[in-house]
C-alpha cells in the first residue's frame, strides 16, 4: 500500500473509532459518576 | 402510562441497530471509491460533524421533548403539518416492503450454506446458478407475468414474523431486548470477518483502491453532494425512527453524547464494511484476476463476491459452509434490526393518534406491509421494480422530507429553545454553532442533495427505453402519490387518543 492511503486509512478510521470509543468513554464515566453519586445520597 | 427504554445501552444499541443496515456494506465502500478514494472522507467527516450530528441530536431532543412519533411532533408545530409527519412514517413501510426482500436473500443463503456444510450441495464457489434460481430473470419492470419467487415469498414471510414478534412487545419487551443481543454480535462478527479478509493475499490491492487519495476531485461538488448524501441515508434520519425512539427517552435522559455515539457507530460500521469489501475483492482480483466492479456495486458484492471469496477460505466444505452461514447470519441481522425500528417508526406515530392496541396495530401493519412485499418476490419486483422504487422512495423523497423537517422544527419550534432541551441533562453540551448549522448550513445542503437527485432522476429518464419511462413513472412517480394520498387519509382521520392536546 502508498504511503498516502496508508495514512488516509488512519485517519479516517482514527477519526471515526475513536470518536466512537472517547464518546461511549465518556457515557461510561458518567454513569459512574451518576451512580457513585446516588449511593452517597442514599447512604 | 408511555414505556421508556430501560437503559441507555438499550437504547443506543436500538438506535445504532436502527442506522446499521445492509446498505452500508455496499454504499459506503463503492461511494469512497468512485468519489476519490481517501480524499473522499474528508467531505465524509465533513458531513458526519455538520449534518448526521446536528440532526440526530435535533430528532432524538424533538422526540423526547414532544413523547411522540413524527405524527404528533409535527402536529405540534402546526395542526396542518401533521401530514408531513404522516408521510415520513409512511417511508419506512414502503422501504420495508422491498427491505425484507433483501433480507430474504440472506435468509435464503444461510440455509444454501448449512446445506454447503452438510454436503448437501456445494454452491459456495458458484454462486450464480443460486442466485440466478432464487432471483429468477425478467425482461423490465412491466414483465409482472415472469413469475414469482418462491424462495424469496416463503422468506419474506419469515422476515415479516420477525418484525412482527419483536414489535409487538413492545420498546423495552421486543426491540431494547433483540438489539442487546443483535447490535453488539453483528459488531463482533462484522470485526472478525474484517480482520480475517485484511489477512488475505490481495488485501492490500483492495485497501490501495479504497484508501488511496484522488486529491484533484477533493474541489467537485458531486464528491461532497455524494458525502453528504452517503452520510444523511446511512443514519436513517427524516423517516422518523429516530424522533420515535427519542420519545421513549427517560425525560432526564442524555441525548448529545447518545447522539454522537449513534452517527460515530454507524460511521465506523461504514469504515469496517469498507475494509472488509475492499479486502476481498483485492483477494479476488489478485487470486481470479478480475475487476473491482466485476460483482457490481450493489448487493451483488454480498451475495455474489462474498460467497466465491468464502469459498477459497478453506478447502473443507464444513468449515466454508460455516462461514457462509455466519456472513449471512450477520446480513440478517443488520437487516432485521433496521425494519424493526422502520416498523417501529409508525407504529409509534399511529399510537399517538389511534386508539388501539399495540399487538393490533402491529397485526395490520405487518399483514399490509407483507402483501406489499408480495410484489417484490416476483422476478420482476426484485429485478427491476425494487431498485425503481428505491430511487424515488428511498432518495428523493427521504433526502426531501430531510429538508422539510429541519426547517419546520428549526424556524417554527426553535433552534434555541431546542439546543437548551438537548444540553439539559446531556453528559456534555452543544453549543451556539449547533443552531447556525441548523437554521442555515444543513437546509442549504440537504437542498442541493434533494435538487442533484432529482435531476439526476428526470435526466435519466430521457437515457431509457419505453418500457423504462413507463415503469419509472407507474412504479416510482405512483408509489409516491399512493404514499401522499395515504397519508392524507390518515391525516384526515380524527385524533381518538388525547395525545394532541
Amino acid at each position: 500500500m502508498s504511503i498516502s492511503a496508508i495514512i488516509m486509512m488512519f485517519i479516517g478510521c482514527g477519526i471515526v473509532w475513536g470518536g466512537a470509543i472517547v464518546t461511549i468513554l465518556i457515557a461510561l464515566a458518567v454513569d459512574k459518576k451518576n451512580s457513585l453519586k446516588k449511593n452517597q445520597n442514599s447512604l | 402510562m408511555r414505556e421508556n427504554w430501560q437503559s441507555r445501552k438499550g437504547f443506543i444499541f436500538a438506535a445504532a441497530g436502527a442506522a446499521i443496515g445492509l446498505g452500508n456494506l455496499w454504499r459506503f465502500p463503492f461511494q469512497a471509491y468512485k468519489n476519490g478514494g481517501g480524499a473522499f472522507l474528508l467531505p465524509y467527516l465533513v458531513a458526519l460533524i455538520t449534518c448526521a450530528i446536528p440532526l440526530m441530536i435535533m430528532e432524538y431532543a424533538y422526540g423526547r421533548k414532544i413523547r411522540g412519533g413524527s405524527v404528533k411532533a409535527f402536529s405540534k408545530l402546526k395542526k396542518k403539518f401533521e401530514v408531513v409527519g404522516w408521510v415520513q412514517v409512511m417511508v419506512p413501510i414502503i422501504v420495508m416492503t422491498y427491505y425484507s426482500a433483501i433480507i430474504s436473500v440472506s435468509l435464503i443463503f444461510m440455509v444454501y450454506s448449512l446445506g454447503h456444510a452438510l454436503g448437501i450441495i456445494n454452491w459456495l464457489s458458484n454462486p450464480g446458478p443460486v442466485m440466478g434460481m432464487v432471483v429468477g430473470s425478467a425482461e423490465n419492470a412491466m414483465d409482472l407475468g415472469a413469475g414469482i419467487s418462491i424462495y424469496i415469498l416463503v422468506a419474506v414471510i419469515f422476515v415479516w414474523v420477525c418484525n412482527w414478534l419483536i414489535v409487538r412487545k413492545g420498546i423495552s419487551g421486543g426491540i431494547e431486548k433483540m438489539s442487546t443481543i443483535f447490535t453488539p454480535m453483528l459488531m463482533i462478527l462484522m470485526v472478525i470477518f474484517m480482520i480475517n479478509a485484511i489477512r488475505l493475499q490481495g488485501a492490500a490491492i483492495g485497501l490501495e483502491a479504497l484508501f488511496r487519495p484522488d486529491f484533484t476531485k477533493i474541489l467537485d461538488p458531486s464528491i461532497w453532494v455524494s458525502a453528504y448524501a452517503q452520510v444523511f441515508f446511512s443514519t436513517t434520519l427524516a423517516v422518523g425512527v429516530m424522533i420515535a425512539y427519542g420519545s421513549y427517552l427517560h425525560e432526564k435522559a442524555d441525548v448529545v453524547n447518545s447522539a454522537f455515539i449513534t452517527v460515530f457507530a454507524n460511521a465506523s460500521f461504514d469504515l469496517i464494511a469498507g475494509i472488509l469489501v475492499f479486502s476481498t475483492l483485492g483477494y479476488l482480483v489478485n487470486d481470479m484476476g478480475v475487476e473491482f466492479t466485476s460483482f457490481g456495486t450493489g448487493a451483488g458484492v454480498a451475495f455474489i463476491a462474498f460467497p466465491i471469496a468464502i469459498s477459497t477460505m478453506s478447502s473443507n466444505v464444513v468449515i466454508q459452509g460455516l462461514l457462509g452461514f455466519i456472513f449471512f447470519f450477520c446480513l440478517f441481522i443488520a437487516g432485521i434490526s433496521s425494519s424493526i425500528s422502520m416498523l417501529e417508526s409508525f407504529t409509534t406515530a399511529a399510537l399517538d393518534k389511534f386508539n388501539i392496541s399495540r399487538k393490533k396495530l402491529v397485526s395490520i401493519i405487518s399483514i399490509v406491509g407483507l402483501c406489499g412485499s408480495v410484489c417484490f418476490a416476483s422476478y420482476a419486483g426484485f429485478n427491476f421494480i425494487l431498485d425503481i422504487v428505491d430511487a424515488y422512495v428511498g432518495n428523493i423523497v427521504i433526502a426531501g422530507l430531510g429538508l422539510v423537517e429541519v426547517i419546520l422544527i428549526s424556524y417554527i419550534y426553535g433552534t434555541k429553545e431546542l439546543r437548551q432541551e438537548a444540553n439539559a441533562f446531556s453528559d456534555f453540551k452543544v453549543g451556539k454553532w449547533w443552531e447556525y448549522l441548523l437554521r442555515y448550513f444543513t437546509p442549504v445542503l440537504l437542498g442541493v442533495v434533494v435538487i442533484t437527485n432529482l435531476f439526476n432522476l428526470v435526466t435519466g429518464l430521457f437515457n431509457q427505453d419505453m418500457a423504462g419511462i413507463i415503469s419509472n413513472i407507474v412504479f416510482g412517480w405512483g408509489t409516491v402519490v399512493i404514499m401522499i394520498g395515504a397519508s392524507v387519509i390518515f391525516y384526515k382521520r380524527k385524533w381518538t387518543t388525547n395525545a394532541h392536546q
